[in-house]
C-alpha cells in the first residue's frame, strides 16, 4: 500500500514525540523572587523575616494584588473584610470563583500553577485541607500565640480562621417548618432539599453528611448512615443536586439547604422568611482552614492577608458575618471582640462533634468509594 | 389530508423547537425576586466585566481558529490534490478522525502537552487556538473538500504559474476566490464550533464564553441564560447567512459523504 | 483510495512532496494523535509500570453503573432521535428546494445539534426548570408541579435535553440519504404498477435502512461522548461516564485510585469507535446506492 511509508513514519514520529512530551517542561523558576530588602517572600515564615510588620506591609504593597479564591461576598463577611483589606493597604484583590468548593481551590492551584492567576491563599474545608499540607506554606501570624494549639498545625501551615455549625435553613412561606433531619423525607419536601455540594469535594457537604449521620444513629467514627439517610432522600425524589446559592435561595429554586448557620443566617437578613435550625442533640461544628500556596504569585501579600485576617480587625469583620472567629473566646476575655457582634454568635446546648483530622479521613475515604453510587 | 397532516408535524416540531427559546428570552427578562420584566440580564453582557472579559476572549479565539485553520489546511489541501494524491487518504482520515475521538478523551491526555504549550506561549486562553483547530478539522475540510472538487485545480494553477505566478499568488489571488464558498463555509461553521466550545475549555481551566455561563449560572440565572440565547441566535445568524451564500451548491453530508 | 497512483514511491520523491505537510501533520499530531496515545497508554500504566489497576476500575459498582446509565441514555436517544429526526427530515425534504422556511430550519438545526450543548442545558432550565416559563404556566393554570423531584437534574432530565440535539443531528445526517432518493425511481416503480405503498415498502425502504441505521449509531456515538449538556445540568453527582471523568479529573483521586481519568477515557473511546467503524460500514452501503 502506498501509504504505508507514511504511516510507517507517521508512527515513529509518535512513539517519538510521546516519549517527549513524557517528560515536563522545565519549570518557570522564580522561587528565588526576593524583595528589595533581599527577603525571600515564599520562604518567610513569620514577620519577622520581613524585618516586622512594616517590612511585610511595604513588600505586599510592591507587589500591588492579591489572589483569592472562593470567597463569596456573604460567607463569613468576605465581602467586608476584602473591601476593608483593600481600603487599608490599597492592594486590589482578585477574586476568583466565588462559588468554588475547597476542592476547586486545590484544582485551581494545581491547574494554575506557575501563572499569574494562581491563587495566593486558601480557605480550605477539613478533609480537604488536610488531605492536601503539602501545597501550603508555612507562616506564624503575628497573634499566633493567641490561638488556641487545636485549632492551628504546629508548623503554622494551616490555621482554622472561623467555625460554625451545620444547619438546615428553609423558607416558610415555600415549605413547612422543618424540626429535625427525618422531616426532610416527607413528600411536603419533594425535589426540594439541597446540600451545599459534593461531600468529597465540599467542606460544607462534608460536615452537613455527618450532621445527617449523627442524627441517624451514625457518629463521627460512622459517616455511613449519613449516606444511607440521602441515598433514601434521593429514592424519595426530595434531593435537589443543585448548589444552593444566595440566588437559587431567593428564587426559590432551593427551598431547603442544608449548609452553615452562618450562611443561613445571612440568607435571613435578605430573606425574612428564611428560617434556620441547628438540630440540638446532633450539632455538627466546624472550622475552616486558612493557609497560604506554597507558590503563591504574590507571596507578601498573602502572607499579609493572614495577619489581617487573624488581627482583632478582622475578626471583628469574621464575627459581624455571624461565624465564631478562632480568636473568640480570648477576644471576649480581652473585651477586643465587639459587643453587639458577640452576642449574635450562637450558643448550643447539646454535644457538639468535631471531627479529629483521623475520623476526617476515614469518612472522606468512605464517602469517596460511595457517595457517587449513593445519590445515582 | 397529507397536506393537513404535514402541517400539523409542521407545527409540533415548531413548538418543541421554538418554545425553549421563547422561554430563553421570556426567561432572560424576568426579575426573579420582584417580579416583573427587567433588562438588566442583558445589560450584564457588556457590564459584567467577567462576562465581557469571556466574550472577548472567545471572540478573539474564534478569529484565531479560522485563520490558524484556513492556513493549515487550505495550502495542505491544494499541495495534496497537485503534488502528493497519495497522501489524501491519510489527509482524508485525520481530518475525520476527531469525529471519532471525543473532545473528552482529547482533554484528558491534553495536560502535559499544555505544559509545554503554556511554557512556551504564555497563559492566555488564545492558547486553545491548536486544539481548536483539530476540533473543527473534520467541518473545514468536508467544506474545502467540496469547493476544492468542484474547480479544476490543475488547470488553474498550471496556468497561473506557466505565467509566472509563485505559489503564494497563485492561492491567493488565484485558487482562493473560486473557492470562496468552500471558505466561508469552513470559516462559519469553525466560528460556530468555537463559540459553543465548554469541554476542553472548562477542563483545562480557562476562562472562555461558555466557561463564564456555566460559573454565573449558578448565582444569576437570568444572565447565562441570556448569553446562552445570545450564542445560539449569533450561530444561527451565521449559518443562515452561509446557506443564502452558498446557495444552488448544496454539500451531501453526512450519510452519503 | 480517492485519486493517487498505484505505484510505489521512491523515498527520494516522497520527502520534498510530503514536506509542505508537515505544519497539518505537526498540528494534528501533537493536539490530537499524542493526548489520544497519552491516554491509552495511562490507562494502563502506572508509575512507570504496566498495571491493570486503573482499568480494573472500570467494573466498580459506581463505573459500571456510569457505563449502563450512559448506554441507556444514549440508546434511547438515539432511537427517539432517529424516529423523529428521520420524520422531520421527511417534513423537510418534501418541501420546495430553496424556500426560505427549509434553509432557516436546516440552519437552527445546524446549531442544535453541534453547537449548542450549554445553552440548551439553560433553555431547558429557562422551561421546565423550577422558575421556568412552563412550570410557572402550568402551576397557574392547572395547578401541575411540572419541575417536581428536581428530575430534570437526573438522567429523565438529560433524556429529553438530550433529544433536542440529537434530533437536529438526525436531520442534518440522514437529509442527504431522503434527498438522494430519485424521484425517478418512484416513477419507474408507478410505471411498473406498484403502489404508493408497494413503493415505499419494496424500494424506498430498504435503500434508506442503512442509512438510517448508520444514523441512528451516529447519534448513539454523540450521546456517549455528550459532556457540555450533562456538565451544565448536573452540578453535583455523575450519573453518567462523561460525568465520571469531570469527577475524576478534578479530584485527582476518585474511586481510591488516582489517574482513573485515563481508564474511563479510554471506555469512551473504545466504544465511541466500536459505533463509528459500524456506522462506516453502512455509509458505504448506502453510498453505493444513493450517490
Amino acid at each position: 500500500m502506498k501509504s504505508s511509508r507514511l504511516m510507517a513514519a507517521a508512527a515513529a514520529s509518535v512513539l517519538v514525540f510521546t516519549g517527549l512530551s513524557g517528560c515536563a517542561p522545565p519549570q518557570k523558576d522564580n522561587s528565588d523572587a526576593k524583595t528589595e530588602s533581599g527577603v525571600n517572600a515564599r520562604e518567610a515564615t513569620s514577620a519577622e523575616d520581613f524585618g516586622g510588620m512594616e517590612g511585610l506591609v511595604e513588600a505586599a504593597k510592591k507587589e500591588g494584588q492579591l489572589n483569592v479564591i472562593a470567597l463569596p461576598p456573604d460567607w463569613a463577611n468576605y465581602g467586608a473584610i476584602i473591601k476593608a483589606f483593600e481600603d487599608k493597604y490599597g492592594i486590589s484583590v482578585n477574586s476568583a470563583q466565588p462559588d468554588a468548593a475547597s476542592q476547586d481551590e486545590i484544582n485551581a492551584a494545581k491547574q494554575q500553577s506557575g501563572r499569574s492567576t494562581a491563587p495566593d491563599v486558601f480557605d480550605l474545608g477539613q478533609s480537604v485541607a488536610l488531605a492536601n499540607t503539602s501545597m501550603l506554606a508555612p507562616y506564624k501570624v503575628a497573634v499566633w500565640d493567641d490561638i488556641p494549639a487545636a485549632y492551628k498545625s504546629a508548623d503554622g501551615a494551616w490555621v482554622n480562621d472561623y467555625g460554625g455549625y451545620m444547619s438546615i435553613g428553609f423558607d416558610s412561606a415555600k415549605v413547612p417548618p422543618v424540626t429535625s433531619v427525618n422531616d426532610l423525607l416527607k413528600p411536603e419536601y419533594n425535589g426540594k432539599v439541597a446540600l451545599n455540594g459534593d461531600p468529597t469535594q465540599a467542606g460544607a457537604a462534608f460536615s452537613g453528611v455527618l450532621m445527617v449521620a449523627l442524627s441517624q444513629g451514625g457518629s463521627a467514627d460512622d459517616i455511613a448512615p449519613g449516606v444511607e439517610f440521602f441515598r433514601k432522600l434521593k429514592a424519595a425524589g426530595n434531593f435537589l443536586p443543585v448548589d444552593p446559592t444566595p440566588a437559587t435561595i431567593e428564587s426559590g429554586q432551593t427551598p431547603v439547604v442544608i449548609d452553615w448557620n452562618y450562611l443561613n443566617a445571612s440568607e435571613t437578613k435578605k430573606l425574612p422568611s428564611w428560617q434556620v435550625i441547628v438540630p440540638p442533640e446532633h450539632a455538627v461544628a466546624g472550622y475552616y482552614y486558612q493557609a497560604i500556596n506554597k507558590e503563591a504569585a504574590h507571596p507578601a501579600a498573602a502572607r499579609l492577608w493572614q495577619e489581617f485576617l487573624f488581627s482583632d480587625e478582622g475578626q471583628n469583620l469574621y464575627a459581624a458575618g455571624g461565624v465564631r472567629p478562632v480568636r473568640a473566646d480570648n477576644m471576649m476575655a480581652d473585651g477586643t471582640l465587639d459587643k453587639t457582634v458577640a452576642a449574635a454568635i450562637p450558643v448550643i446546648d447539646g454535644p457538639v462533634t468535631v471531627p479529629s483530622p483521623q475520623q476526617t479521613d476515614k469518612a472522606t475515604a468512605y464517602l469517596a468509594d460511595h457517595w457517587a453510587e449513593a445519590i445515582g | 389530508m397529507k397536506r393537513a397532516a404535514r402541517a400539523g408535524l409542521w407545527v409540533v416540531f415548531g413548538v418543541f423547537f421554538l418554545f425553549p427559546l421563547y422561554a430563553m428570552a421570556d426567561f432572560s427578562t424576568r426579575n426573579l425576586i420582584a417580579g416583573g420584566r427587567t433588562w438588566q440580564a442583558w445589560a450584564n453582557l457588556v457590564t459584567d466585566h467577567a462576562l465581557y472579559q469571556a466574550i472577548v476572549i472567545s471572540l478573539l479565539l474564534a478569529v484565531f481558529t479560522v485563520v490558524a485553520m484556513l492556513v493549515i489546511l487550505v495550502p495542505t489541501m491544494i499541495w495534496v490534490r497537485l503534488r502528493a494524491p497519495w497522501a489524501m487518504g491519510v489527509v482524508e482520515f485525520l481530518c475525520l478522525l476527531p469525529l471519532t475521538i471525543p473532545a473528552l478523551v482529547i482533554v484528558v491526555g491534553l495536560r502535559n502537552v499544555y505544559l509545554w504549550v503554556t511554557y512556551f506561549l504564555g497563559e492566555s486562553a488564545l492558547t486553545l487556538t491548536f486544539v481548536y483547530v483539530v476540533l473543527v478539522l473534520p467541518f473545514a475540510y468536508r467544506a474545502l473538500d467540496a469547493a476544492l472538487s468542484s474547480i479544476d485545480l490543475q488547470t488553474l494553477t498550471e496556468a497561473a504559474r506557466s505565467l509566472g505566478a509563485g505559489w503564494t499568488t497563485t492561492i491567493l489571488r488565484i485558487v482562493v476566490p473560486n473557492i470562496w464558498s468552500g471558505i466561508l463555509s469552513a470559516a462559519f461553521i469553525s466560528i460556530a464550533v468555537v463559540l459553543g466550545e465548554y469541554t476542553i475549555a472548562s477542563l483545562s481551566g480557562y476562562d472562555t464564553l461558555q466557561v463564564q455561563i456555566v460559573a454565573i449560572g449558578k448565582t444569576d440565572g437570568p444572565t447565562s441564560v441570556a448569553a446562552s440565547l445570545a450564542v445560539l441566535l449569533f450561530g444561527f445568524a451565521l449559518l443562515l447567512a452561509l446557506s443564502l451564500v452558498t446557495r444552488g451548491r448544496r454539500r451531501v453530508q453526512g450519510v452519503t459523504a | 483510495m480517492p485519486g493517487g497512483t498505484l505505484r510505489r514511491k521512491k523515498l527520494t520523491e516522497a520527502v520534498p512532496q510530503a514536506l509542505p505537510l508537515v505544519p497539518f501533520l505537526a498540528v494534528v499530531t501533537v493536539f490530537l494523535v499524542i493526548p489520544t496515545v497519552t491516554v491509552i497508554v495511562n490507562a494502563f500504566v502506572v508509575d512507570g509500570a504496566f498495571s491493570l489497576r486503573r482499568v480494573g476500575g472500570l467494573f466498580s459498582s459506581t463505573a459500571l453503573g456510569a457505563l449502563g446509565s450512559s448506554v441507556m441514555l444514549s440508546a434511547s436517544t438515539a432511537v427517539i432521535g432517529a424516529v423523529l429526526g428521520a420524520v422531520l427530515a421527511w417534513l423537510i425534504a418534501s418541501s420546495p428546494a430553496t424556500s426560505m422556511v427549509r434553509r432557516a430550519v436546516i440552519s437552527l438545526c445546524s446549531v442544535l445539534a453541534q453547537f449548542g450543548g450549554v445553552a440548551l442545558a439553560f433553555a431547558f432550565l429557562a422551561t421546565i426548570g423550577i422558575n421556568g416559563v412552563l412550570t410557572v404556566w402550568a402551576q397557574q393554570a392547572f395547578g401541575w408541579n411540572l419541575s417536581g423531584s428536581g428530575w430534570l437534574y437526573s438522567l429523565t432530565g438529560l433524556v429529553l435535553v438530550y433529544t433536542y440535539f440529537q434530533i437536529p443531528l438526525m436531520v442534518i445526517v440522514f437529509l442527504p440519504a431522503l434527498e438522494g432518493l430519485r424521484t425517478q425511481w418512484r416513477e419507474a416503480a408507478v410505471s411498473l404498477g406498484a403502489s404508493r405503498w408497494q413503493y415505499f415498502r419494496e424500494v424506498a425502504v430498504p435503500l434508506l435502512t442503512p442509512a438510517f441505521l448508520g444514523s441512528a449509531l451516529l447519534l448513539f456515538a454523540n450521546a456517549f461522548a455528550a459532556y457540555a449538556t450533562a456538565a451544565a445540568l448536573v452540578s453535583q453527582g455523575s450519573p453518567i461516564v462523561p460525568l465520571l471523568i469531570r469527577s475524576a479529573l478534578t479530584s485527582e483521586v476518585i474511586l481510591g485510585q488516582s489517574g482513573f481519568a485515563y481508564a474511563l477515557a479510554l471506555e469512551m473511546i473504545v466504544v465511541v469507535a466500536l459505533v463509528m467503524v459500524a456506522y462506516n460500514v453502512l455509509v458505504r452501503r448506502t453510498a453505493r446506492w444513493l450517490r
